[in-house]
């Protein structure tokens, strides 16, 4: 029995199921990093003293990393404008410029960590570090998952792009969504951490 | 950004089957567009964190600068600008839980006192 609704919009959303799917899921990725900005934003200011983040982290490679997250955004949608205009050769392009740029991501995320590591800043140092690396920390998560689909999607899931291109582009719309959704975590959490 | 509304809306929404290159081309151009505001807003937030403004405008002046660059992203990246009813609902009663959460959190904290 087939999954209905995969391709087609039901009639009483008007969405395709795995759409709605994904929205109720960053719904809920929403209220994850809310609280946990929250807490920040308690901790910080219960803090008896508070230091700029500009002084103990590199802001060069916080506002790089933005940069390159932004970037990764545009080429993530430009890979969903690449399908609609069923053009799949451009899609690859797109869309393995996006892994690329989340791998640089991690890869300078990996070097910020390492100089703190080096310079004695672990989570257990102070109330800046423990929710600098926890929110950095839970946003890496959601970079190596997103790269993980990405993969998935770029390499053995384009097959689907011969037999069911509708669907396919469905999916990689999703896997946007989730992609811009990171994204848009890094846009707050950047200048919070690196430059207030 | 009011004039690229419309090429986007032509696209966002539409099935494989009724859309248009033409319309498809024009939404890259808003891409583009986007992209380049996102590049210029990210520098001004990290030009304005070198003046080191007072905390409180710092930080209001850079929430401001996030709250714009998340907005072109949620609106045209995600589409938010022409999406679903449902979406939109989920998305409100999203903001509310959040927003209550908040609330409730900083009530407890001021009205608490606090044990180090």
């Amino acid at each position: 029995m087939e999954i209905p609704y995969n391709v087609e919009a039901r009639p009483d959303t008007g969405l395709y199921n795995a759409k709605l799917g994904i929205w109720l899921f960053l719904a809920s990725e929403v209220m994850l990093f809310g609280a946990l900005f929250t807490s920040y934003i308690l901790i910080r200011v219960a803090a008896p003293e508070w230091p700029h983040g500009y002084t103990l982290l590199n802001v060069p490679m916080g506002m790089t990393n933005t940069i390159i997250l932004i970037g990764s955004s545009v080429t993530m949608v430009m890979s969903w404008a690449s399908l609609m205009m069923k053009n799949f050769e451009k899609f690859k392009l797109y869309y393995g410029a996006t892994i690329l740029l989340a791998f640089a991501f991690l890869v300078i995320k990996g070097f910020e960590y390492a100089a703190k590591f080096s310079a004695g800043h672990y989570p257990s140092t102070d109330p800046f570090f423990e929710t600098y690396f926890t929110l950095t920390g839970l946003h890496a998560v959601h970079v190596i998952a997103g790269v993980i689909v990405n993969i998935y999607l770029w390499g053995p899931g384009s097959k689907m792009w011969k037999t069911d291109p509708e669907r396919f582009t469905h999916r990689i719309e999703v896997a946007g969504l989730y992609w811009h959704f990171v994204d848009l975590v890094w846009i707050f959490l950047f200048p919070t951490l690196y430059l207030l | 950004m009011d004039i690229l509304i419309p090429d986007t809306l032509s696209l966002i929404g539409v099935s494989m089957s009724d859309s248009h290159a033409v319309d498809v081309k024009k939404t890259v151009k808003v891409y583009i567009t986007v992209f380049v505001a996102l590049m210029a807003l990210t520098v001004i937030t990290v030009g304005i964190s070198y003046f080191h403004l007072p905390i409180g405008a710092a930080i209001v002046i850079a929430l401001i600068i996030a709250t714009v660059k998340g907005s072109l992203v949620a609106s045209y990246f995600m589409h938010l600008i022409s999406e679903k009813k449902i979406i939109y609902l989920t998305l409100g009663f999203t903001a509310f839980f959040v927003l209550a959460m908040m609330f409730l959190m900083m009530t407890v904290y001021s009205t608490q006192p606090v044990i180090r």
